[in-house]
């Protein structure tokens, strides 16, 4: 069995923010290239790789996707001695960014930078209280004000740097799990989709500028229409001190999501699938819209029948987030079987009520 | 190159062996004699039968760090650890860090609850070290245990690298620069009898170097650290201590030590005379070892000269290459000084 996991770790180092997704695309292009035999960009720079279905007449139309974009940040202000004062381009914690390696994008290259924090000899016992706000971090190049005037320009993105961990039990951690995880998840489901016969036409899509608001996946819902769409993306790990029902243990499976803003029945044919085939899953609710591309995809066009499943990662929009290789495996075989059990009379019903 | 191996190289607060072991590799065959001592310190001799001061270098070896304290076997923590530090760390730099625990290295990270499911007004606190763990990936405790137990120590996972304009980063440059220094130094030929104290335990109250100085005795000692710098913005020139990139700092006065004037001179003319960017270290909070030894047996003359380190004590630090080069040519000059009669006792 082929895994994807070199090429994971490989993704989780590439960096790319939301509106700058381009290196992460060229690392995934050629992936869904063995498997399609078209992949194209569109205009908001989503990839569409479409993997056709065997049968004549009208076949189902199931679109599975997984954003490229991580949270980042950019470069607000370059202050005297040429330190810089960033924004947020997608949620960070600022309490997770003090004392961390960043990545500093310029016009022409990549610039190490390390966001500055006060050393305790000079902290009075007063200051220990407080968690500094974004607009009062800053990020040191290293370098004298007028070099970092040459290179830097405001606008310059800035995402973490981080190498990837290999924890035990086939975990890792690092940057952008969120949704690198899901990428791979997409990757480990068309391999395991060579093995079977599907009438459905699948495609593979790797969506842009989630992380400031499902852009991509607005865009990509209306092009391609599909009967349904399945969103890829991350969900919390169980942690201490987090609400039973915002928590999902690693290795128990991926969790499939239910609620107003997701298909029914296609929640209970993937949850009769994981039955069936003995995937270990997890259930996850939701009241309100969720927050992943399959928001905008239920709303995309005419209304498409959008679904929700990912893996369960600790310490979410972080620099360490973590999360299990067995998951992203259990997955792919859920999202292989559903779409390799897929047929017409399945679509026509989603319109039954 | 030595800096980043001993950058990289494992020795939190009491558990200094692998830092040891690297530096006594680099001195094997270059001094006359190598000991170590009951606490653990390496004491390197070179001409100790010679005429003239006793001359004492001194840097610590250990770094600050963690130790973990309790392997969780409860619901949501379980196979999480947790952990005390070892010296001064502000628990605000340990969110969202990578750690290698025990010199094997096994690796774990530090994170948090997500922004997500965190209210507004906790946001606004930082997280106390009691609510954070270590995560090694272990499905429970019994998983955990097999590869950590409590009272094993753990360091940053930082990896030392040079970028911007003649710059580093990397972890406890405080002091692995002084040691890399130091075994510089001890290559250097004076005529004098010469010992280099690599030093234990200086981040939990200056130990090793007290113990040291005794067995040695010296008549001149000087402390070779990485101290506090933070020439940042926002930050009044007052609060700055250094400047990176304007050579070494000397002491006035720290937590433990108001320097021997006399010596501070010598070392700051000294650097004046040779051409050398020198700066005094203008805070008064920190220490060094030299203000251990300064006090041992009937007192001892000396002083240090730091390398502005910003970030110290956070996992990932930052030098200037230059003022590592400039604290090297500085102590360089005022060996030869001593050598040549400078400085008289």
């Amino acid at each position: 069995m082929e895994n994807h996991q070199r090429l994971l770790e490989q993704l989780m180092t590439t960096h790319g923010g939301p509106g700058f997704e381009g290196a992460v695309r060229d690392v995934v292009v050629p992936q869904l290239h063995s498997y399609a035999h078209k992949v194209e960009v569109d205009v908001m720079g989503n990839v569409v790789a479409c993997i056709e279905g065997r049968g004549e007449g009208r076949r189902p139309r199931v679109l599975l996707a997984a954003h490229m974009d991580e949270i980042a940040l950019v470069v607000a202000r370059i202050e005297e001695g040429g330190f810089l004062r960033v924004a947020q381009t997608g949620g960070f914690d600022p309490r997770t960014l003090v004392g961390q390696e960043v990545v500093v994008h310029t016009r022409s290259d990549d610039l190490l930078a390390v966001v500055g924090s006060k050393p305790p000899h000079l902290t009075a016992p007063e200051e220990r209280g407080k968690a500094a706000p974004l607009s009062d971090l800053y990020l040191d190049l290293a370098m004298p004000e007028s070099a970092v005037r040459e290179r830097v320009r405001i606008g310059d993105r800035v995402t973490l740097s981080r190498e990837v961990y290999l924890l035990r039990n086939r975990r890792l951690a690092g940057k952008s799990l969120d949704n690198r995880a899901s990428l791979a998840i997409l990757l480990e489901t068309l391999h395991r989709l060579r093995q079977f016969v599907h009438q459905a036409d699948v495609y593979a899509v790797a969506t842009v500028q989630e992380e400031v608001g499902l852009r991509g996946a607005q865009t990509v819902g209306f092009a391609v229409q599909p009967d349904v769409a399945i969103a890829i993306d991350v969900t919390f790990g169980a942690f201490p001190g987090q609400a039973a029902d915002e928590s999902f243990a690693l290795d128990a499976g991926p969790a499939i999501s239910f609620g107003p803003n997701l298909h029914r029945k296609v929640f209970q044919r993937l949850v009769d699938v994981a039955e069936r085939h003995r995937i270990p899953y997890q259930i996850e609710l939701s009241q309100t819209p969720v927050g992943a591309d399959a928001n905008a995809f239920q709303v995309a066009g005419p209304g498409l029948a959008a679904a929700l499943v990912g893996i369960p990662i600790r310490y979410m929009h972080t620099s360490v987030e973590t999360g299990s290789y067995a998951d992203i495996e259990q997955c792919a075989r859920l999202l292989a079987h559903y779409i390799a059990e897929l047929d017409m009379a399945q679509v026509e019903d989603l319109s039954c009520y | 190159m030595l800096l980043k191996t001993l950058s990289e190289a494992f020795g939190p607060t009491g558990f200094e062996d692998e830092v040891r072991n690297v530096i006594r590799g680099e001195l094997e065959g270059r001094v006359d004699e190598m000991k170590t001592d009951v606490l653990g310190n390496l004491i390197a001799v070179k001409g100790a039968a010679k005429p003239g001061p006793k001359v004492m270098l001194d840097a610590h070896m250990d770094e600050v760090g963690l130790m973990v304290v309790q392997i969780c076997d409860g619901g949501a923590d379980a196979g999480l650890l947790k952990f005390r530090s070892l010296g001064g760390i502000d628990p605000r730099v340990l969110v969202s860090k990578p750690v290698f625990i025990g010199p094997d290295r096994i690796p774990g990270v530090i994170g948090a609850k997500p922004v997500h499911l965190q209210a507004p007004e906790e946001r606004q606190k930082p997280i106390p070290m009691e609510k954070l763990y270590i995560d090694i990936g272990a499905k429970d405790a019994a998983d955990a245990k097999s590869v950590v137990k409590p009272g094993d120590a753990a360091v940053f996972a930082t990896r030392y690298a040079e970028f911007g304009e003649r710059a580093a980063k990397g972890k406890s440059f405080d002091d692995r620069v002084g040691c890399a220094l130091l075994v510089e130094a001890m290559r250097s030929e004076v005529p004098y009898p010469l010992y280099g104290a690599f030093t234990v335990q200086e981040e939990i109250g200056l130990r090793g170097a007290r113990a040291a100085a005794y067995q040695i005795q010296p008549d001149i000692a000087i402390a070779l650290e990485g101290t506090v710098c933070f020439d940042v913005v926002g930050a009044p020139s007052h609060g700055q201590s250094t400047v990176l990139g304007k050579g070494p700092a000397l002491t006035v006065q720290d937590a433990q030590t108001i320097a021997d004037r006399r010596f501070a001179e010598f070392m700051w003319e000294t650097a004046k005379r040779h051409g050398i960017p020198v700066q005094w270290r203008r805070v008064k909070g920190g220490s060094n070892d030299f203000g251990a030894i300064h006090r041992v047996g009937k007192g001892v003359v000396g002083g240090s000269i730091s390398v502005p380190v910003r970030y110290i004590h956070a996992p990932t630090q930052v030098v200037s290459l230059d003022d590592v080069e400039n604290a090297q040519r500085l102590l360089q000059a005022v060996l030869k000084e001593i050598a040549e009669g400078s400085f008289t006792l």
